[in-house]
């Protein structure tokens, strides 16, 4: 078992023809996922890596039932566009890799994908994608430092999700899936929304939960995981240290005012009975000890 | 996008947001003073920096006459301008000259996106012309929101509603509606991330206008504001950033000693904190990206040892996309072009990590196995030196 993806998950790549979306789709093939099609407008009808091109999503799920589609569409191609039209063509998940995508348009992104009945999961933007190590990767993942086991994975940042994958790894400790959310501002996904699949899932037997400085979505999670998590969460807060009021690389990590700062993500964390790490080498200890514990 | 008052107020202006009369920048005194000349003989003189709190720090003076405007003037360019916000100080190199106005009542306002609702939110306040965090700590119920559909943009009516939640004076409500109305429309033309206006002054005339103005641009929306572009180059304070910016490198200066150069942003930040735990100080964030080549990651290093503070360097890499023995051709090439007389501790992992670490095996950097031992590392040979 896993959450969101797993070795049925049919793929569509949005910018196939690209050349993130190109050597990507090598990399997933590569990896065992089902990419089915692919979505470059104009170039429909080719064939490339052995997977057929279409002009539209719409054309693409007619031909090939994809469920998921992932998109390398850059920014200044309208990628917010590309996730309006997988949720028109019904697509179930949708993976933005793509950065840079304005605030103002996933503002409407995100209304539209809810006026049309939240039928479509939106992942991301600017996120590295999932894994279900064994099965099936979606996105940019390097799947080297994952294995399947039973901690699950959700983090706002692509680089330390693999350095936290990797210590897990070494630890003996596999995972059910690992979940990039993405650092921008307005996500499609949010710990909140990740935490409860966590929760349902049989195989996941405890999550660790990566956070960054910037917005509360972390004292959002931490007041879900309070209220109706019964398996052991352990937190990572990136950026303890850094200034109020510069901005941490990506637009989401910000520290503005009084909002965003680490103290009172690590306080709300710690508040919900979730122990923080202060280092990621901690991380598998405590995954341990919360696992003995509940035994 | 930080960007200067008068540029904030060219923005407003253009969606008919009133702002004060104004005769433009100088970057001289002569200049200031013939400003005012043209305003009637009396102005208002602002030093244009990013940061507020000006008016206590003197960064915003009356001159009563041409010739006042002159001394003002010459006082405040290259004046290094301390505020509570901005402790360091920054130097003025413009001043603004306005209309000088009689305020009578002074009132918050601001449009920015809310990350929980995903939607965009206005804020409005009676009590203006204070910070708005201390008001909200003190009295929150001074402060009316309105959140605004994304698909069905804003009503005048919740515009109304807004103000007489805000406790706006009555007589006033239909002028402070209609400001807010060309506000929102400004926020949206501009893809602004921040727009406060503080104070949005009533006059003793019955005027409703921007005093003063604060806008910061979402800068994944700059590709489509060709408008916008000139304002970039003033937008920067720290030579060192804005060097590394022209180049399209992610780099925040913070102060230390500890040169920091890793892949994404998450990681950026955690080996700042691992490095601040070693009992070092890191000098800057600085984020290579995802896929860098060898000629990238020299640049880099390039940007953090133009730093004069700098003492050491911790190169941490987790490689996906980034191969590691691309970095270490990089590290290479630069330490053989360029005289470096720092330590530097390089960490690979991941992506082609032991192929990297073949490159640099022999030469004078500093290998380290994990993160906490890069720290350790770099942190002591910082503190030898």
């Amino acid at each position: 078992m896993s959450i969101l993806i797993d070795s049925n998950t049919r793929v569509l790549v949005q910018g196939i023809t690209g050349r993130d979306g190109a050597f990507h789709t090598g990399q997933m093939l590569e990896y065992g996922t089902k990419v089915v099609g692919g979505v470059t407008p104009g170039k429909g009808g080719q064939v490339t890596q052995g997977v057929p091109v279409f002009n539209s999503v719409a054309d693409a799920v007619r031909e090939t039932n994809a469920n998921a589609s992932v998109i390398f569409v850059p920014y200044n191609l309208n990628a917010a566009d590309c996730i309006i039209e997988a949720a028109h063509a019904g697509i179930a998940l949708v993976v933005c890799i793509s950065e840079n995508i304005p605030t103002s348009d996933m503002i409407r992104v995100n209304a539209i994908l809810k006026s049309l009945g939240n039928v479509t999961r939106l992942i991301g933007p600017n996120c590295p994608g999932l894994i279900t190590p064994g099965q099936t990767k979606i996105g940019i993942i390097p799947p080297t430092s994952f294995v399947p086991g039973n901690v699950g994975l959700v983090s706002r940042s692509g680089t330390l999700t693999y350095e936290i994958a990797d210590e897990l790894t070494r630890a003996g400790l596999g995972q059910t899936t690992a979940v990039g959310i993405g650092g921008d501002p307005m996500i499609g996904t949010k710990f909140i929304d990740v935490l409860p699949l966590f929760e349902a899932d049989p195989n996941t037997h405890a999550i660790v939960m990566v956070g960054e400085i910037g917005g509360s979505d972390e004292e959002d999670g931490a007041a879900y995981i309070k209220a109706h998590m019964t398996k052991p969460v352990v937190g990572f807060i990136g950026g303890r240290t850094a200034p109020a009021g510069k901005r941490m690389g990506h637009a989401g990590a910000i520290i503005s005012g009084n909002s965003g700062t680490p103290q009172a993500k690590v306080a709300a964390l710690q508040d919900a009975g979730v122990p923080v790490a202060d280092t990621m080498h901690e991380i598998p200890n405590l995954v341990k000890q919360a696992l003995a514990q509940r035994q | 996008m930080k960007i200067h008052e008068y540029q904030a107020k060219e923005v407003l202006a253009r969606s008919g947001v009133p702002v004060p009369k104004n005769a433009g920048v100088a970057d001289t005194a002569e200049q200031a003073a013939q400003a005012v000349e043209k305003l009637g003989g009396r102005g208002v003189i602002k030093a244009q920096v990013h940061t507020g709190g000006r008016g206590k720090a003197g960064g915003i003076k009356v001159a009563e006459s041409p010739e006042a405007a002159l001394e003002i003037a010459k006082s405040m360019l290259g004046m290094i301008l301390k505020t509570h916000q901005a402790p360091q100080g920054i130097r003025v190199d413009k001043v603004l000259i306005e209309e000088p106005i009689t305020i009578t009542s002074e009132i918050y306002a601001a449009v920015l996106p809310d990350r929980v609702s995903r939607k965009n939110v206005i804020i409005l306040s009676a009590r203006g012309g204070m910070d708005i965090e201390a008001v909200a700590e003190e009295d929150p119920d001074a402060i009316a929101r309105l959140s605004v559909d994304p698909l069905e943009g804003v009503c005048d009516y919740q515009l109304r509603d807004l103000c007489f939640r805000a406790k706006i004076e009555t007589a006033f409500v239909n002028k402070v509606s209609g400001f807010l109305r060309s506000l929102y429309n400004a926020f949206v033309a501009c893809d602004a991330s921040l727009l406060e206006i503080n104070p949005l002054a009533v006059t003793d005339t019955g005027r409703v206008l921007a005093a003063d103005a604060k806008v910061d641009i979402d800068e994944s929306a700059l590709f489509r504001h060709p408008e916008l572009a000139g304002y970039a180059e003033e937008s920067e304070d720290d030579p060192i950033e804005a060097e590394a910016h022209k180049k399209d490198i992610a780099y925040v200066r913070l102060g230390g000693d500890v040169g920091i150069i890793c892949n994404g942003a998450g990681l950026t930040m955690a080996t700042m904190d691992a490095v601040q735990r070693a009992g070092g100080h890191p000098a800057d964030f600085l984020d290579v990206g995802g896929g860098a080549q060898a000629e990238r990651v020299k640049e880099c290093l390039g940007i953090v040892l133009s730093d004069p503070n700098v003492k050491g360097v911790l190169i941490n890499i987790f490689g996906g996309i980034t191969r590691c023995d691309e970095v270490a051709k990089g590290v290479i090439t630069a330490t053989q072009s360029m005289d470096i007389k720092v330590p530097i501790v390089v960490r690979l992992a991941g992506t082609r990590a032991a192929e990297g670490s073949a490159i640099l095996a022999g030469s004078s950097l500093v290998p380290a196995e994990t993160m906490q031992d890069a720290a350790a590392q770099i942190v002591r040979l910082v503190n030898a030196a």
